[in-house]
């Protein structure tokens, strides 16, 4: 017992009050450093009894960073998973078909001039016939050049039409492209496509055509043989296959024919003419811009990907709504963890918020207590789970899958953005932040006078 | 000279079903540097009026002025304001935070004013508790002290930010004899030395013997000629 340590103390000096300051410097005890922040702030202070809230209740504190934790990390997971499938598809889906189409077409009717010249005339000109001319692209030369000046992607100059393929008695309507093999290459995946032969061949063979491996079984036709094409224009001319290619499409494998442009030109009698070009962006995401600015420039209809799939894309995003309300659901029940342990620390420490009050502690102060404590709960659970998640992640990249009737194995697209990051650790904080809210309240509201009538 | 504190017709009733009367018409003036006990029996009503005296209860009726200032116009901001300044608590059990050490204790009301630099505020902490006699506990936590020594933390934290005005509430009901004396003196000091003014609860009547004035409440009234 330390009692006569006391009454030896007998106030002899009480310098401390007589004094701005201690005369003499005051030897400090070795005090613990443990809950001692950095200056003697209020912020410091509520900062510093938030950590030992948290710090003396280890079990429920570990529970709801556990808690918080796996919520983040599963929707890490999930999220990832469903957004790098979510690629996988798009890119598939963007690779076998142009980012950016330009058409000789314009998305609205030419006006008629009597139209330009009276726009708010009272009689209206019927049987209006738009003026016979050849179809095509013009100027495509310009127009070309314009867009290859844009940065970040790559054109090529098609004409597309119809002829008929005749090959021992057998005819079948496809799909001609006139293409320039080296530029296509850029705008295209048909070349990594090619089975046999290859589009540089057509560059060599002035009578070359590439033809897919599902017309090919029908014809009956291999490398080197020779079919003779009618088109429309009544031009018929013997074309040599010089390579055959297999999308997996069957539909595009049965109808789509390559050959140079120059030969196109002629067979469909459009000569000098293109009625498409293709493009390819290095970012798919910029085509709807690109294509806004192309439609500006020259007039003509530039869809993008991103329009000519919109019901996929909304499908898409439904999913991804879909998904991100589940894998919020998680950290939703994880904030019912915290919102259990704050609650919990709130009654237990009902007495020292009582002192903290009647020492002068404001309600705000209390309040902000309990608030950190859940912003505290929910950073270390959001840098705990991200590092799980990262885990988790790593190892579902690993997972191969071997899908029926398929001869390789196929790994699981994980997608690593930093987007989904930044979306968990809102979501956990929301989480967290929106459980300590009824706690602190509580908590802010604890009149001191209650506990101490329940103590005297 | 204004009294430091004073209650001017002071009231507290519960309100409920059956509203309870906790302290009925109180007038009182305190002055500075006295030692006053407010004695009566259990459920008297003592402890109401000390907290409506400490400002940590609203009356009914009545106010509650404090070194010359009206209070009973206070926001709870300004109430807590000025608790943290000027006034300082100590109660029957010691009350302190026990995650945090000795010297934290009494740094936290300092902390929460801001008032004196971490240094300085150190300083002064580790000071006070040498004065009571604790000079080499800083250290430690309140559960590894006595209850006396406790209680003499309790006084050192309500002395932090030198309020003029300390109120304990049963500040002996919870320590042995050895201990209670101990703790008397350094009321009665505060009051000679300090010139601090000292309210306390007490049913302790060798407390209550060292105070320079003595109240009895009976039924939340004062009773002038109340004898324990």
């Amino acid at each position: 017992m330390d009692e006569a340590g006391g009454r030896c103390a007998r106030f002899e000096t009480w310098a401390i009050f007589r004094q701005a300051a201690p005369s003499t410097p005051v030897r400090h005890p070795p005090f613990s450093n443990r809950l001692t922040f950095g200056q003697g702030s209020t912020v410091s202070i509520q900062l510093a009894i938030a950590v030992t809230h948290l710090v003396s209740r280890k079990r429920p504190t570990l529970v709801s960073l556990v808690g918080i934790a796996l919520g983040v990390a599963f929707f890490l997971a999930v999220s990832s998973l469903m957004r790098g499938s979510e690629r996988d598809f798009i890119k598939r889906l963007v690779d076998n078909s142009p980012h950016l189409t330009v058409y000789d077409e314009y998305r609205n009717p030419q006006p008629q001039p009597a139209t330009l010249r009276w726009p708010d005339g009272a009689v209206e000109l019927r049987r209006v016939k738009p003026l016979r001319e050849v179809r095509g692209i013009r100027g495509h030369a310009q127009k070309l050049a314009f867009i290859e000046s844009l940065p970040g992607l790559r054109a090529a100059p098609v004409l597309v039409g119809s002829v008929v393929l005749t090959f021992a008695g057998r005819s079948e309507g496809v799909t001609l492209n006139g293409i320039v093999p080296a530029k296509m290459k850029g705008v295209s995946t048909i070349e990594d496509k090619m089975t046999q032969g290859s589009l540089e061949a057509l560059a060599a063979h002035p009578n070359g055509l590439v033809i897919g491996e599902g017309l090919a079984r029908k014809f009956g036709l291999s490398l080197g043989g020779v079919v003779n094409a009618v088109s429309p224009a009544g031009e018929s001319r013997a074309l040599k296959v010089v390579g055959i290619f297999r999308t997996g499409n069957a539909g595009y494998d049965e109808t789509q024919t390559f050959t140079l442009l120059k030969r196109a030109q002629g067979l469909l009698d459009r000569p000098d003419r293109v009625n498409r070009f293709i493009l390819q962006f290095d970012d798919p995401y910029v085509a709807r811009e690109v294509a806004s600015l192309i439609e500006a420039r020259i007039g003509y209809k530039a869809v993008s990907w991103l329009e000519a799939s919109e019901d996929l894309m909304s499908v898409l995003l439904v999913r991804n709504l879909i998904m991100y309300s589940v894998v919020s659901a998680i950290l939703v029940v994880a904030a019912f963890g915290i919102y259990n342990t704050l609650s919990t620390i709130v009654m237990e420490k009902v007495h020292d918020i009582a002192i903290l009050k009647s020492m002068g502690f404001h309600a705000h102060d209390i309040r902000r207590i309990f608030l950190a404590e859940g912003v505290m709960l929910g950073l270390v659970g959001s840098l705990l789970g991200l590092g799980l998640g990262l885990g988790l992640m790593g190892l579902l990249i690993q997972v191969e899958i071997k899908p029926p009737g398929a001869t390789d194995i196929v790994h699981l697209p994980i997608y690593w953005g930093y987007d989904q990051y930044l979306l968990a650790l809102g979501f956990a904080m929301a989480s967290a932040v929106g459980a300590a809210v009824l706690p602190a309240r509580k908590a802010a509201r604890v009149q001191p006078v209650t506990i101490l009538r329940g103590m005297g | 000279m204004n009294p430091i504190l004073a209650a001017e017709n002071l009231g507290r009733v519960l309100p409920g079903e059956v509203p309870v009367t906790l302290v009925q018409d109180v007038t009182l003036d305190i002055e500075r540097g006295e030692f006053v006990a407010i004695m009566g029996p259990s459920g008297s009503g003592k402890s109401s009026l000390l907290y409506l005296l400490g400002l940590l209860d609203t009356p009914t009726s009545g106010r509650v002025w404090l070194d010359g200032r009206d209070t009973s116009r206070f926001g709870e901001d300004e109430l807590a304001a000025t608790r943290l300044e000027k006034l300082g608590f100590v109660f029957q059990f010691h009350f302190l935070l026990a995650e945090f050490t000795v010297l934290d204790n009494v740094l936290l009301p300092m902390r929460r004013l801001s008032a004196r630099p971490e240094d300085e505020a150190r300083q002064r902490a580790a000071e006070l508790l040498r004065q009571l006699g604790l000079g080499d506990q800083g250290h430690k936590r309140p559960h590894q002290l006595s209850g006396g020594q406790r209680q003499r933390v309790a006084i050192a934290r309500a002395l932090a930010n030198d309020p003029p005005v300390v109120l304990a509430d049963e500040p002996t009901g919870n320590l042995d004899s050895h201990a209670s004396a101990n703790v008397r003196q350094i009321l009665h000091d505060l009051t000679r030395e300090l010139g601090k003014t000292v309210v306390a609860v007490t049913h302790d009547l060798t407390f209550a013997s060292a105070a320079d004035r003595r109240i009895g409440i009976v039924d939340g009234l004062i009773a002038p000629d109340w004898q324990a």
